[in-house]
């Protein structure tokens, strides 16, 4: 039976190289498929994009493409990513420079556009299309002089597409991340869109997939000191047969850990119903899903149930939504909390004071109670050590500022021993997220794939 | 009957999705599956985290791996990037829940008191 071996190149925009390139040289693999696009990763590439417009894809596909390009041609790797972020095109031409730099001939380049619908929303409004909230029902109104990006998620349909037309290489905008993983096996195995489990399977390998070392031992929550050599991850691989059956594997010698124990940890990341796991290419069904251990670092999965998916396709939408100040400092033994506690006080009398008017403040004490706030229990033993953190929210970015200078002062002026003041920090945009459904068909009439050759 | 904090017996993970944040149980053998189904119900997790998730808490079995999935609504204080918490992606959801203590039946006794 035809099997085929898909590397985990990327979990996000950000994540570490090192993992893809030893994938690509030793994992023996024909495709591999890199997920940059976090929730709110858009937002920041919104805002790379308004400064300079030729901008707003991930800016490591430069070094992605450099490091990765003559290993892939050489063996013939096809790399999907949806690095394109707001702004597809433009990462099209950046990896086509680089592959003229390279003086590297005979590749073709694909890019998916038609994700990004903020342009049509009025349109949309007009035609009284609903764009109510999809967790709270809320109406768009409140929000929509305010929204900064609208991207749908696209499936696997113009990935497959880009592969039918040749492509070595295929870049996205927004696509779910589990598409960059079932296109390959769609387009190398010719399923058909009504085989269901099959596309179930491939969904649910790419769900395993799409963030990186979450599947091979990072952020593994049982056993977690017995986890070799995390600094050298491998990232994760499968070889996928013909009927969706999948092994999930890393590259010999490489770091971390495959095993039942890792894997299903992952199966159920980011998702609510495990029965109906909504996706543009199928509705899937895990709940009889089964993971073996067939070997070291080897899981087998089959079981994944797949139905016809809805009409309807998620679109996420980021508005602005005001401003975080924040400040940290630190209090050392005896009585840290104590002090830190008091130093809090002082500064909340001095904002008032100043008549400022934020929308919420919240107060941390790091070592304390800043990762698991009101269910944190304080040790019988007194703290070595607490840092103070404050962080305020408000409609403008000058009065998100006033609060970090209030802390130098807190140094001659407040509690004793007071150190590890980080500094003043920038303001942070706060970005609201508004993730509704739209029908379809609209948006897939959007949807283009554009393919160069080099 | 003797009390056992669910960090000695499960593993968990969390994640999020816009303001919602799910927590996944798992549960290394059945016995201990069975228990954690009786013990560690939605009305509990909605208690355990009263002051951190304000919304509903929705409850859903996955026999196949043992596993419990908790999906909690208005659990980051407006999600990932409009969030003052520190913990603004929910990763840190599933060692919270480890904190709850529940009734050890007797199997799961003699189970760990073995290893």
């Amino acid at each position: 039976m035809k099997k085929i071996r898909i590397g985990a190149g990327q979990g996000f925009y950000g994540d570490s190289i090192l993992p893809a390139i030893e994938t690509a040289q030793k994992g023996n693999i024909q495709y591999i498929c890199f997920d940059c696009l976090a929730e709110l990763t858009l937002a920041i590439l919104q805002k790379d994009r308004k400064k300079d417009p030729s901008k707003g894809y991930t800016a490591d596909i430069s070094v992605t493409i450099r490091e990765l390009l003559p290993v892939i041609k050489e063996k013939g790797i096809k790399l999907l990513t949806n690095a394109g972020g707001m702004n597809p095109l433009g990462a099209q031409q950046e990896v086509l420079r680089i592959v003229r730099e390279l003086g590297i001939e005979g590749l073709k380049v694909a890019v998916v556009t038609g994700d990004d619908v903020l342009d049509r929303l009025e349109e949309w409004r007009q035609d009284g299309i609903w764009l109510a909230h999809m967790e709270d029902g809320r109406d768009i109104e409140s929000i929509q002089d305010r929204i900064l990006f609208a991207n749908a998620y696209l499936g696997s349909g113009p990935i497959v597409e880009a592969l039918r037309e040749g492509a070595d290489i295929v870049i996205t905008g927004r696509v779910t991340d589990s598409a960059l993983f079932l296109a390959p096996l769609i387009y190398e195995f010719g399923w058909e869109q009504d085989e269901w489990d099959r596309l179930a399977q491939g969904i649910l390998m790419g769900h395993l997939m799409e963030c990186s070392g979450q599947s091979t031992g990072g952020n593994f929550s049982g056993d977690w000191q017995s986890i070799e050599d995390l600094d050298q991850i491998g990232f994760p691989v499968a070889e996928v047969s013909e009927d969706g059956e999948f092994v999930l594997t890393k590259t010999e010698g490489t770091g971390g850990l495959v095993s039942i124990d890792t894997v299903k940890e992952q199966l159920l990341y980011e998702i609510h119903d495990p029965s109906a796991y909504m996706t543009p290419d199928i509705v899937l069904d895990m709940t009889e899903v089964r993971l073996e251990d067939i070997a070291p670092n080897q899981v087998r999965v089959t079981g994944a149930r797949g139905k016809k998916p809805t009409n309807m396709l998620k679109v996420v939408m980021g508005y602005a939504d005001g401003f975080m100040g924040q400040a940290i400092c630190g209090y050392s033994w005896p009585d840290a909390l104590a002090k830190a506690q008091n130093a809090d006080q002082i500064i909340r009398r001095q904002l008032q004071q100043m008549g400022l008017q934020y929308e919420e403040i919240q107060t941390d004490y790091m070592g304390y109670n800043s990762l698991h706030g009101p269910l944190s229990k304080l040790p019988e033993e007194e703290l070595n050590e607490v840092y103070l953190r404050i962080a305020v929210r408000t409609r403008n970015r000058e009065d998100a500022a006033k609060l970090g200078r209030l802390f130098p002062p807190l140094m001659l002026s407040g509690p004793p021993s007071m150190g590890g003041f980080l500094g003043m920090m920038k303001p942070r945009e706060l970005l609201g997220m508004w993730s509704c459904l739209v029908p379809r068909d609209i948006i897939d009439s959007g949807v283009r794939v554009t393919v160069m050759e080099v | 009957m003797a009390k056992i904090q669910l960090r000695n017996i499960v593993q968990a993970r969390s994640g999020d999705k816009g303001n919602t944040v799910n927590i996944a149980l798992f549960a290394p053998n059945e016995d201990v599956y069975e228990l954690l189904i009786n013990e560690v119900t939605t009305e509990r997790v909605k208690a355990h985290f009263t002051g951190w998730v304000k919304g509903e808490v929705t409850r859903y079995l996955m026999p196949n791996i043992k596993a419990i999935n908790f999906v909690c609504k208005k659990a980051l204080s407006g999600g990932g990037s409009a969030s003052l918490r520190m913990d603004n992606l929910g990763k840190c959801y599933a060692s919270n829940l480890m904190r709850l203590e529940i009734e050890m039946g007797d199997v799961v006794a003699v189970n760990f008191s073995k290893s």
